[in-house]
């Protein structure tokens, strides 16, 4: 009886340094954890919060030699983990724990076949060889899910897609056996319908094998889908934990109510998200209040002058917050003080369309041979039309590879179309080419996914945003253009003194603002935006929205969206096109598209979405395997492989535009 | 009067210290290039090799200020007529150890030579006898000394004097160091002493007070003494390998402003630009890594031999005439050695073309050349930097195989790569003259070991993938 009530994994006040001296780093600061068997715990947080530490502690992987746990236990069962011997923590790791992590394309060994590293594992914890332990890897590989399995074990990890590679992974952390299973972000680099896989396969496994998961994430949808228990991690501390339930209905941190509230959402359309003021505090610092205190709305003076204890609100729940405090006298929660604003109306400027492309491919050849001869092409976009009206928001939507960014680039002329149109403002772009296209390009600009990369790291970032408008010839001096970009700066919620800094600098947020600035400097009409949030989180996306959002109602841009993150597109997107293969399947207002998708492949992308409403009773559409190669699409609608509502002519021709007006659908099913 | 002589590789030499003094004014008001180098000077090793690396490039510098002294009894008419000998900076300052000729082979610190020769005596006998020293060892018949006693008493006055100057220099330095920071000398001078700055100044002291002993120790037992010996003709070989320093540099930064330009020219352009200018930059720097560079080096090296024989009249002095076979060696080395580096900016401006923010900067239509010097030239700057410093000591190597090839400087231009070719014979000698071999071998191997340490700490801070660390 005693066993049974015994937590699986324990974790006791563990503290974990990154460094020495005054410049330590201390990501994980006192943090106790319970796991039970069989249950799914999931930890919650923005990145740089430390819960991928708190995960590496776990398994005594931090990174050597700079980290060390300073403090605390690891309790697995009745064996402390903290005070074994290196060689002893192998036993441990791969057999009672195994760890999954975010990126499956480079967890995996390339010069080893998936077989012969999933009976690695086997030979190192259960001795299994030879026959025993190929029927094993079979084993294990149907189990994960992969067809043809006899035939995957001998194929090397780049013959296999991402979300094939993460199902291996899984493969290889299941070989020992675990009892807990620590998936670190499994998810995060997966597309949605991949994503929805991937998770149910856990759930599967789970119930079969009655492992426990600790389940690492920062999306709330995967948190409302999977888990039964709830942590949040703020700044290397829990701040609250509670059953999914509860969590969800009535969650008592300020920082947990934030990171709802700032989720984009369609009923927000016409309001400001909220947004969480300032960053994360660096975390060299002794604390002497609530680490939340700076950013916190509900907070008082009490708050930066006390540390917050651990209090129970109520049945399985707890939180680090002073407010849950019954022994305090608590003043009311002022209105609301950051800030935030709706927006203003929106002005619908002269209507008649901004941009308007037809028919429009990009190909590009595959060379082979000595000669380099064209052997065949890459179809990444193969007859798109689409018109953006001014001063409104297109979306254009579809997982990664379909060539969504190669339409944004193939418009700007950034890759030039093989055929097809692309008239802006009446002007035909594809025709353009040298200085006239040059001195065109201010009228069209590009923010890009990553803020990181998108700027000159050796260059300064007011230099980074003078940059085009020299290019462009805006202002006629470099006064005139130095006072442009000061105004920019403010414009973009940054300050005048900031541009005498490097990107470095500045936090994933603040670089996407100074990207913004930049691409306003030289007045553009129309802004692309690929992804431009995919890299930050979510409180931060609600900052760049807010702000995009901002922008176009005062000055009236237009902008196609590129994205795979639908919740954003309901909130920010007039029109919505769904793209698939170098096609677009279906296109529509984005409250039609949305609400009563009419293609197949439209209603599985939106039913894979992991939404935050549990048990919201909507039925995910599986869709069976992997998006084709864009060099050689499948015959006829380039869906039906994968489609739950195939038909036979499906395979015979590509669908027309079928649907109703102003909303067309390139399937049979409406013909 | 004397006059000014300034050769090809002096004014090249100038030319690039002062690119060198340009750049760092420039890298202090940019704190991304500035933040690297104070990394490397961080390291103790880097900071003691540099020290070491600084003494051998003031040695060199000081060797490249050439002038001709007027001769005695100057002609009518107020001509002067000038010395055929050029001399540089360097020469004077040492002063007896260029002019203390003796006959032939001496041992290090010998007051004899090293072979015997017939000497008369005053009585009309004839004997063979190890002749004394015309120069070395002197002073010890006047007082009676012995040798030992004689080495050691200067020795350790050497040691006294530097050990003098070096506290001089801590104190000295203590005492900038407190002002700039505004606190007291005393506790300045501890945290020097216990490592605690930034910079490692006491290493930096400890190298310099050990550079000046060798200064003293040159100084009192270099003017009495040949301390490395003599070689065939009687030259202080402690002179000749100082005076090679000057070669060695040479060869290792000259040879590297040659090629730069093609490297990062050509690297950068094909990988930009692609297509047909990246085939045709890819052909030439294939074929020219298919001819042997020996090979290449020797035929040019020979026919501007005869070029040079052919036309005396170009030439006013040997050492003009040696200067510009020094010159062409560092063109045609810079010209087998620039595909390596090209190669590497070709491939890194490839991946560079299609970073983000070249794109951003194409879609605000910036103009190619300023994409080039804006945007990818800075960003591949440290791959250039590691390559220059790691090839320098290649280089200096480089020359000392050339030369005893015999493919390498002119014979008469002081070179380790001559001192090694002149020891062939030496060492084949019974009993064995050793000494040019080693003092060649010491000098080449401190100047490289120290270059090779510096190029690590370079590397080290520069590479962004050891940055992350």
């Amino acid at each position: 009886m005693e066993t049974m009530k015994q937590p699986l994994l324990r974790l006791e006040n563990v503290s974990v340094q990154l460094g020495h001296g005054d410049n330590a780093i201390r990501p994980v600061d006192g943090v106790s954890l319970t796991i039970q068997r069989g249950e799914t715990f999931a930890l919650l947080g923005e990145s740089g919060c430390g819960k991928s530490m708190t995960a590496l502690s776990i398994l005594r992987l931090l990174p050597q030699p700079v980290g060390r746990i300073t403090a605390g236990n690891v309790w697995l069962g009745d064996e402390e983990l903290t005070a074994l011997a290196e060689s002893d923590m192998r036993r441990i790791r791969g057999r009672r724990i195994s760890m999954i992590f975010q990126e499956p394309m480079t967890s995996l060994n390339p010069v080893l076949t998936v077989g012969d590293q999933i009976a690695e594992v086997l030979k190192q914890h259960h001795r299994m060889k030879g026959r025993v332990a190929a029927d094993r890897v079979l084993e294990l590989l149907d189990a994960v899910g992969i067809p043809d399995a006899r035939r995957r074990a001998g194929e090397y990890p780049h013959q296999l897609s991402g979300g094939m590679k993460q199902r291996i992974m899984i493969a290889i952390a299941l070989a020992g056996e675990p009892d807990l299973l620590i998936a670190d972000e499994p998810t995060t680099a997966l597309d949605v319908t991949i994503q929805a896989q991937v998770l149910e396969l856990l759930q599967k496994l789970q119930q079969e094998t009655r492992m426990a998961i600790m389940l690492i994430t920062h999306d709330l949808g995967i948190v409302a889908g999977m888990a039964d228990r709830v942590a949040i991690m703020y700044a290397g501390q829990l701040v609250e934990e509670a059953s999914r339930d509860r969590f969800f209905s009535n969650a008592q941190h300020p920082y947990s109510r934030k990171l709802f509230e700032s989720l984009p959402d369609v009923r927000k359309r016409d309001q400001a998200l909220a947004t969480i003021p300032g960053t994360v505090p660096s975390l060299n610092q002794e604390f002497s209040g609530c680490r939340f205190a700076e950013r916190c709305a509900a907070g008082w003076d009490y708050c930066a002058t006390h540390v917050p204890a651990w209090h129970a609100a109520g049945e399985d729940q707890a939180t680090r917050c002073h407010r849950a405090d019954p022994a305090l006298d608590k003043p009311a929660i002022s209105a609301r003080v950051d800030g935030d604003k709706d927006h203003a109306a929106r002005q619908l400027p002269a209507s008649g369309n901004l941009l308007d492309v037809t028919d429009l491919k990009v190909h590009f050849p595959i060379h082979k041979g000595v000669f380099r001869h064209v052997t065949g092409h890459v179809f990444a976009v193969d007859g798109v039309s689409l018109q953006i009206p001014r001063g409104s928001t297109l979306a254009l939507v579809g997982e990664s590879g379909c060539g969504k960014t190669t339409v944004g680039k193939g418009i700007l002329q950034l890759i030039r179309p093989t055929a097809g149109s692309v008239r802006f403002d009446d002007i035909e772009l594809t025709q353009l080419a040298g200085e006239a296209l040059r001195k065109r390009r201010s009228d069209f600009q590009f923010i890009f996914q990553d803020p990181y990369s998108s700027m000159n790291p050796r260059m300064m970032v007011g230099d980074i945003v003078e940059e085009g408008m020299a290019a462009q010839g805006i202002g006629n001096n470099k006064i005139e253009r130095r006072a442009r970009v000061d105004q920019l700066f403010e414009q973009v919620g940054l300050s005048a003194e900031h541009t005498q800094r490097y990107p470095h600098e500045f936090s994933g947020g603040q670089r996407q603002r100074i990207c913004i600035a930049r691409a306003l400097a030289v007045d553009p009409q129309l802004v692309i935006c690929d992804e431009p949030t995919s890299a930050l989180d979510v409180s931060v996306q609600a900052q760049i929205l807010n702000l995009l959002k901002e922008l176009q109602n005062t000055l009236g841009l237009s902008y196609l969206f590129i994205t795979h993150n639908l919740s954003v597109v309901s909130y920010l997107a007039d029109r919505v096109a769904v793209m698939y293969l170098g096609r677009i399947v279906e296109e529509g207002p984005v409250a039609r598209v949305l609400e009563d998708p009419q293609h197949p492949y439209t209603r599985a992308l939106l039913s894979a979405v992991p939404d935050i409403e549990p048990d919201s009773g909507r039925e995910v559409i599986r869709l069976a395997g992997d998006l084709p190669s864009p060099s050689s699409p499948p015959t006829g609608c380039h869906f039906h492989p994968r489609c739950p509502q195939a038909m036979p002519q499906c395979a015979q021709a590509y669908p027309d535009n079928f649907g109703a007006p102003g909303h067309p659908v390139r399937c049979f099913l409406y013909s | 009067m004397i006059m000014p002589v300034i050769l090809w590789t002096d004014a090249l030499v100038f030319l690039l210290t002062l690119v060198v003094v340009v750049f760092v004014f420039y890298a202090r008001s940019k704190p991304h290039i500035r933040a690297p180098w104070q990394r490397v000077f961080r390291g103790r090793v880097a900071a003691a090799s540099a020290v070491v690396l600084l003494a051998f490039v003031l040695v060199g510098l000081l060797d490249s200020l050439h002038f001709r002294l007027p001769l005695e009894g100057n002609g009518h008419n107020g001509e002067i007529h000038y010395s055929v000998d050029v001399l540089s900076v360097f020469d004077v300052l040492v002063g007896p150890l260029r002019s203390q000729e003796e006959k032939t082979y001496s041992a290090p610190f010998a007051t004899h030579l090293f072979a015997k020769e017939s000497v008369e005596h005053a009585d009309g006998s004839k004997t063979r006898e190890f002749p004394p020293l015309a120069h070395a060892g002197r002073h010890l018949q006047k007082s009676s000394t012995v040798k030992h006693v004689d080495i050691l008493q200067r020795s350790l006055a050497s040691l006294f004097e530097a050990l003098l100057t070096g506290a001089l220099m801590l104190w000295l330095l203590s005492g900038v160091l407190a002002r700039r920071a505004a606190r007291s000398t005393r506790d300045m001078l501890r945290e020097i002493l216990l490592q605690r700055t930034v910079i490692p100044w006491r290493t930096i002291l400890a190298t310099l007070t050990l550079l000046l002993l060798l200064v003293f120790l040159s100084i009192n037992l270099a003017s009495v003494y040949h301390v490395l010996g003599t070689d065939k003709v009687g030259q202080d070989v402690y002179y000749l390998s100082l005076k090679s320093i000057r070669t060695g540099l040479l060869i290792g930064t000259l040879t590297t402003l040659v090629m730069l330009p093609f490297a990062i020219f050509m690297g950068i352009v094909a990988g930009y630009a692609r297509g047909w200018i990246d085939d045709v930059v890819q052909y030439i720097y294939t074929t020219l890594n298919s001819i042997p560079h020996v090979l290449l080096i020797a035929a040019s090296i020979l026919m501007l031999q005869v070029y040079i024989a052919n036309h005396p009249e170009l030439f006013e002095t040997t050492v003009e005439r040696s200067d510009i076979r020094l010159l062409f060696l560092c063109i045609i080395l810079g010209i087998t050695s620039w595909t390596g580096l090209c190669r590497l900016l070709r491939g890194e401006s490839l991946k560079l073309r299609e970073a983000e923010y070249i794109q951003a900067a194409v879609s605000f239509g910036v103009a190619h050349t300023r994409i080039i010097t804006r945007h990818i030239l800075p960003n591949v700057m440290h791959i250039v930097l590691i390559t220059v410093v790691l090839d320098f000591s290649g280089l200096v190597l480089a020359e000392a195989v050339l030369s005893y090839v015999g493919v390498g400087v002119d014979p008469t231009m002081n070179s380790w790569g001559n001192m090694i070719n002149g020891a062939r014979l030496e060492m084949a000698r019974e009993p064995v003259v050793w000494w040019s071999l080693l003092s060649a071998f010491l000098f080449m191997f401190t100047l490289v070991l120290a270059a090779n340490l510096f190029s690590d700490a370079v590397r080290d801070a520069f590479d962004p993938r050891t940055r992350e660390r």
